[in-house]
């Protein structure tokens, strides 16, 4: 068996006797358009490069973020918990990040409250109640509101939610409220098509049993459907969350933008995303002020990381 | 209260839902279309914008937007297309595999912003292209690719087995099928992908914010030479592309008629959106019929 095993190693695979390098070895696997080699390693590098490109975000994001630790010796623990915010270098600069961090976190949740049931609704009637045409007429309704970019979601907010905000509530208009509204009616369309989408995976044999034992539409969706689709249905809600974490000028046009710490949701505020991208333009590269934006920045970036972990994790759960 | 009347109300409260998500869609585009179309002309369109006088347009702006675009589609379509086809074809179950696939989760969910930051520190500052046209590009391919990874992932994982068992049965080498069978028959689906993704990268603005810039040299249109600092077609100027332009109006604008100019660019902005959207189900169905030979 050995000598066997040796032999056929040794015979070549009907090679054509060429000695022309371009026939055979490396050389033909990138010059012959549809060798394996070829394809290979284009494949291989472009998957490498998502790699890459994670890998580098992270990495540059995270240098650049705790340059104001190590460099500019900013303690790690006041920066997250001071309530001052001041970027000013002549009146005693003071860099504390907790309202920001809390405006986020308030924005994220108060987004998330406002969309979820309306959403899960929405599921539900193109799951549920009118599954051929509420798909049909909501599905593209859904992927046209998905579409609409945020900037124009900041401009409706800022020409019709702020206005609204300014006569009913009184003060500028320019609030928590109006910014969690804002970003609300934003991630309402993912929620919605993502939730329908777990809906319709519960199968219809439970929907069925449900009936088969006298319960209503309603109590086949309240005791059978929603808990069969539990999980998914949180994934939705985080997926939207993370997504109205990370929204940046839709909000920025709309929340007054204040360093305090806001008092009520009719208060103005400020999230880490509007701190950034208002704050960024007036700093130079390398000051302390550049600096301390880069590790709001980092922030961000380590809380979207967070979400991600959750949503793995239910994933995980959902398949064990 | 009996079951049968909870299951009413709560019916009721349902449909009441899908009828806000519809009321939602119907206001927002009768409010911007409305108070958009009417500051849309010829001379808005064609026009330059101004930064301190009423009356300016978004000629530039609109050039940006769609340059932009298309330069960020050159770079994200071959890489996101192979990245897409090694995960449904090449990648073998494992740690390596799994990784990617984690990858391209990351790259999907994070905020863009973060992705305009990571832009302005390689792209701006590390290697020099500064707010340019490029910069933007690149900032954008990375916030572009997972999604065409999914979409030609998806694309090929819905084609029947027997089409790829056909060509390997032929004696074609794997990449061969891939190019020959597998790609064009995914192709349709594909597409759509593309085109629905290039409706969100043209609404995209935090990541461009700090890569493509705020502002626009003046560009003369006349002059099509890419390496002369006014083309318009000159990828290491600063561009503002239409959505930014939009943000930049309304939070530090100075001109008298920001209303005008806001409205009319998102409207311009969200027409050009659904154009997107339409295009994308019409071109799907047609290149489907054609190849299902029913035409």
């Amino acid at each position: 068996m050995k000598i066997d095993k040796a032999v056929i190693a040794q015979t070549p695979e009907s090679s054509p006797k060429s000695s022309l390098l371009r026939e055979k070895g490396l050389m033909k696997g990138f010059i012959d358009h549809y060798s394996e080699t070829r394809g290979k390693t284009i494949i291989y590098s472009s998957a490498l490069l998502m790699i890459i490109a994670v890998v580098a975000i992270t990495l540059f994001l995270t240098v650049q973020g705790l340059r104001s630790f190590f460099v500019d010796h900013i303690n790690f623990w006041s920066f997250i918990t001071g309530t001052k915010w001041s970027l000013d270098q002549t009146n005693g600069a003071s860099y504390g990040a907790f309202p920001f961090i809390f405006g986020s976190l308030s924005v994220t949740l108060l987004a998330a409250v406002f969309a979820t049931p309306v959403a899960v609704g929405c599921a539900l009637f193109m799951a549920e109640i009118a599954k051929k045409w509420g798909q049909r007429v909501l599905q593209p309704i859904i992927e046209i509101l998905v579409g609409i970019p945020s900037v124009v979601y900041g401009l409706i907010g800022l020409s019709v939610i702020v206005p609204f905000m300014r006569v009913h509530f009184g003060g500028s208009g320019f609030n928590l409220l109006a910014g969690s509204l804002v970003v609300g009616i934003m991630i309402l369309p993912t929620v919605a098509s993502i939730a329908a989408d777990s809906l319709r995976a519960v199968p219809d044999s439970l929907r069925e049993a449900s009936f088969a034992i006298g319960g209503t539409k309603w109590q086949t969706i309240w005791r059978v459907v929603i808990p069969a689709a539990g999980s998914s249905i949180v994934t939705a809600i985080i997926l939207g969350m993370s997504r109205a974490f990370g929204e940046a000028l839709a909000v920025q046009m709309v929340i007054g933008n204040t360093f305090q710490m806001p008092h009520s949701i009719f208060a103005p505020a400020a999230t880490l995303t509007t701190v950034i991208t208002g704050s960024m333009g007036d700093t130079t590269t390398g000051s302390v002020s550049n600096d301390v934006l880069w590790s709001l920045g980092l922030i961000l970036l380590v809380i979207s990381y967070i979400f991600i972990l959750i949503i793995r994790m239910l994933a995980k759960r959902r398949n064990a | 209260m009996s079951s049968k009347v909870t299951n009413r109300i709560a019916l009721s409260l349902i449909v009441l839902c899908a009828i806000i998500m519809a009321g939602i869609l119907a206001a927002l585009l009768g409010y911007i279309l409305v108070n958009g179309v009417t500051s849309i002309s010829w001379h808005f369109l064609t026009s330059e914008s101004d930064p301190f006088l009423a009356g300016g347009g978004i000629k530039d702006q609109l050039w940006n937007s769609f340059y932009v675009l298309i330069i960020t589609m050159i770079l994200t379509v071959p890489i996101g297309t192979s990245g897409g086809i090694y995960l449904a074809e090449y990648a073998k179950p494992g740690k390596l595999t799994s990784f990617i696939r984690s990858c391209v989760e990351v790259l999907a969910s994070l905020p863009s912003i973060v992705v305009g930051m990571f832009g302005m520190l390689i792209f701006v500052n590390y290697f020099q292209f500064r707010f340019s046209v490029l910069s933007g590009a690149l900032a954008l391919t990375v916030f572009n690719l997972p999604v065409i990874v999914r979409v030609t992932e998806d694309g090929f994982h819905s084609l029947s087995s027997h089409q790829k068992e056909g060509g390997l049965a032929l004696g074609l080498t794997h990449w061969h099928t891939i190019k020959t069978i597998l790609l064009p028959a995914a192709f349709p689906s594909i597409l759509t992908g593309i085109i629905l993704s290039a409706g969100r990268v043209f609404g995209e603005s935090a990541a461009l914010l700090f890569t493509a810039g705020m502002s626009t040299p003046n560009l003369n249109f006349t002059n099509w030479n890419p390496a002369s600092p006014t083309s318009p077609l000159n990828m290491f100027r600063s561009a503002e592309t239409l959505s930014v332009h939009i943000w930049a109006v309304n939070t530090s604008g100075i001109i008298p008629d920001i209303q005008t100019v806001a409205n009319g660019s998102a409207a311009v902005l969200v027409i050009c959106v659904l154009l997107f959207n339409l295009l994308a189900r019409g071109l799907g169905k047609v290149i489907n019929n054609k190849l299902s030979g029913k035409s």
